[in-house]
């Protein structure tokens, strides 16, 4: 079994501090770490890999400087590593980073393609479906246990209120939940041997089969009209009303208060 | 000369500290407060394979280098020394010896097992009339036929009862002195060898300090190590290495003292303000923080001449002496900066400051690391 798993570098936004005159954040000095989801992602499947025996690839688009958790997922067991990397890939948004990477997953093979949920710098957790898109393969989201038999995962599905178990024909794409397990700590041979042994494999523009205007800030529709910090909700108000009906008419009201309905 | 790290050197470090910080630090006052041996680490060191970071792949370790190991050990050690002198102990004195001195089919026996973790190593030279004098020893070894017999006693044995191979040193040649002593690795399931009383000590709770007794041990001829009559030079050679472990050690508390000190200061408030406003708080932090930077300038120039030199003793003695004496000082302080907080087991800092007081006695003293040293000088 070929899995892939898509890995971002993404600064560590618990050290990230905001700067108090322009509320933007201060990125300088603040540690690259792999992004958490992945790194369960990554965890799923090297103990698919454990258990059922697997060749584990990692992936990550990115600039050069991304090497470091290729190496990072090559010293926790990775058998293999490729950085997506370009200036013609500068710039992308969501759809044109899974473009992107989709047309990379082209060249490389996988029965089981594993992201992350979303990304802590970003938190769209669009990039895993749209991939799963592009490619014409199924996806299951919000991943909190994956099982393989054959060529049938069965993924346990985080929902708002309850769980789904959801069955997929392989190849297909599962986004994971930081929250699925605890990974595993690097090795410190392993460390020296994904740099000293191991190689990084680069794919660039010329590589991929994408058209340029799929690809980078061309490539991107979304426009960001403004960034400002989020505000604070107020608290919800608790209300216990003593049978159905009197709630729902409690509801309606509020609703209607609100001109929702 | 180049003080930056390599990126996997820097990888190496960011992983030791994210073991230290979340798997290590938790239990280390729980170890302290119960004497017990911390064996949730040893699993955990099996487990990611810290039990031979300085050793060739070939052996079975992790192909790392000296600097790499030392700063694994300084890491472990800012959250608990003991389980620091348990992996140090077992790397620099109870595996390097048979790295250094051992046969072909020595490295092929013990060499995987200690490397792997799966066994446990120690060092045995301290005897009750042999301290920093290792040339009275008492123990003697007899050869008869195709083994020797062993009898005596060590102390201080650090892993002593959890180790499961033992670098011995007895006098096979008492009328030669230094050059009638041997080394000899010694299993613990040998006939005639037993653990005897567990020390109870100031500080390091955690790591296991017994007696061993040898009572017409019986140890195959094909357990010495190194040459008959070579012994005290093994030790000695073993204790230039295991110095600079107990460098990293002392470093190490050093360090852990700071940052507990540098949180507690910014917080605890006195006549309206954080300590940290004072101006005696910033002066002793200022001295405190650049004494323990030269110690691990010094640590690292020593781990680095390990790797790169053949002969590294004045490195290792500098290191340690220095490394050893400002985890004392800075200790010392920081309690001062705690206040009578310091002084409950509620804070780490006095745990912290027990710990710090064998790193100038273990290993040779800091009167010793003086001698050494002092010979270079006047040579």
């Amino acid at each position: 079994m070929n899995i892939v798993v898509c890995v971002k570098q993404v600064p560590n936004t618990n050290e990230v501090k905001l700067d108090p005159k322009t509320g933007t954040l201060i990125r300088e000095g603040v540690p690259s770490i792999m992004n958490p989801d992945d790194k369960a992602g990554l965890e799923a499947a090297l103990e698919l890999k454990d258990n059922l025996g697997a060749r584990v690839t990692v992936v990550s688009m990115g600039p050069p400087q991304a090497d470091t958790v290729l190496r990072e997922a090559m010293a926790m067991g990775a058998d293999e590593a490729y950085l997506v990397t370009d200036r013609a890939f500068g710039g992308a948004d969501t759809l044109a980073t899974s473009t992107t990477i989709a047309a990379a997953l082209k060249k490389i093979p996988y029965d089981l393609i594993i992201t992350g949920r979303q990304a802590i710098d970003g938190d769209t957790a669009q990039v895993g479906p749209e991939i799963a898109e592009h490619l014409g393969i199924p996806n299951v989201s919000y991943a909190e246990d994956i099982q393989v038999e054959g060529d049938t995962v069965t993924v346990k599905r985080q929902y708002e209120d309850r769980y789904h178990i959801v069955k997929a024909k392989m190849p297909c794409l599962i986004t994971a939940l930081g929250a699925m397990n605890k990974p595993r700590y690097m090795t410190p041979g392993g460390i020296f041997d994904a740099y000293r042994e191991r190689e990084v494999k680069t794919l660039t523009r010329k590589d991929l089969d994408v058209q340029d205007t799929e690809i980078g800030l061309k490539g991107s529709p979304t426009r960001v009209a403004k960034s400002f910090p989020k505000q604070l909700k107020g608290s919800g108000t608790v209300v216990t009303p003593s049978d159905a009906e009197s709630a729902a008419e409690y509801i309606v009201d509020r609703l209607k208060e609100k001109f929702i309905i | 000369m180049d003080f930056i790290l390599s990126k996997e050197q820097e990888m190496a470090r960011t992983l030791f500290r994210e073991v230290a910080e979340n798997e290590i630090k938790p239990l280390a006052a729980e170890i302290d407060e119960e004497e017990r041996f911390p064996e949730e680490a040893l699993k955990l060191f099996r487990k990611y394979k810290f039990m031979g970071i300085p050793y060739s792949k070939e052996y079975g370790g992790a192909g790392c280098d000296t600097l790499t190991y030392e700063m694994c050990v300084e890491e472990i050690s800012k959250a608990c020394a003991a389980t620091g002198t348990m992996l140090s102990a077992h790397t620099s004195l109870g595996t390097w010896p048979i790295v250094n001195y051992g046969t072909a089919e020595q490295k092929a026996k013990y060499l995987p097992k200690l490397c792997s973790g799966e066994y446990l190593g120690a060092f045995a030279l301290t005897e009750p009339g042999a301290g920093t004098d290792a040339s009275g020893q008492q123990t003697k070894a007899v050869l008869e036929g195709d083994h020797y017999v062993l009898n005596g006693s060590k102390i201080f044995i650090t892993n002593a009862g959890y180790a499961d191979t033992y670098v011995v040193f007895a006098m096979t040649d008492k009328s030669k002195g230094n050059h009638g002593i041997s080394a000899f690795i010694v299993e613990k399931s040998f006939p005639g060898f037993s653990v005897g009383k567990k020390e109870k000590k100031m500080g390091i709770h955690g790591s296991a300090t017994c007696e061993l007794i040898f009572e017409n041990c019986i140890v195959p001829k094909e357990n010495l190590l190194g040459k008959e009559g070579k012994g005290f030079n093994i030790a000695m050679a073993t204790l230039d290495n295991g110095r600079i472990g107990i460098a990293a050690q002392a470093l190490g508390i050093a360090e852990g003292a700071l940052d507990e000190t540098i949180k507690y200061v910014k917080e605890r408030k006195q006549f309206g303000r954080p300590l940290a406003k004072f101006q005696n708080t910033q002066f002793q932090l200022a001295d405190m923080v650049t004494s323990t930077k030269a110690a691990q300038l010094l640590l690292y120039r020593a781990a680095m001449a390990e790797d790169t030199k053949k002969r590294y003793s004045e490195e290792a003695a500098m290191a340690k002496l220095f490394c050893a004496s400002n985890a004392m000082d800075v200790t010392t302080r920081c309690l001062q900066l705690f206040g009578g907080y310091g002084y409950t087991r509620e804070y780490p800092i006095e745990r912290m400051m027990r710990d710090a007081k064998i790193t100038e006695i273990y290993e040779g003293t800091s009167e010793v690391q003086r001698m050494v040293i002092s010979k270079y000088a006047l040579k």
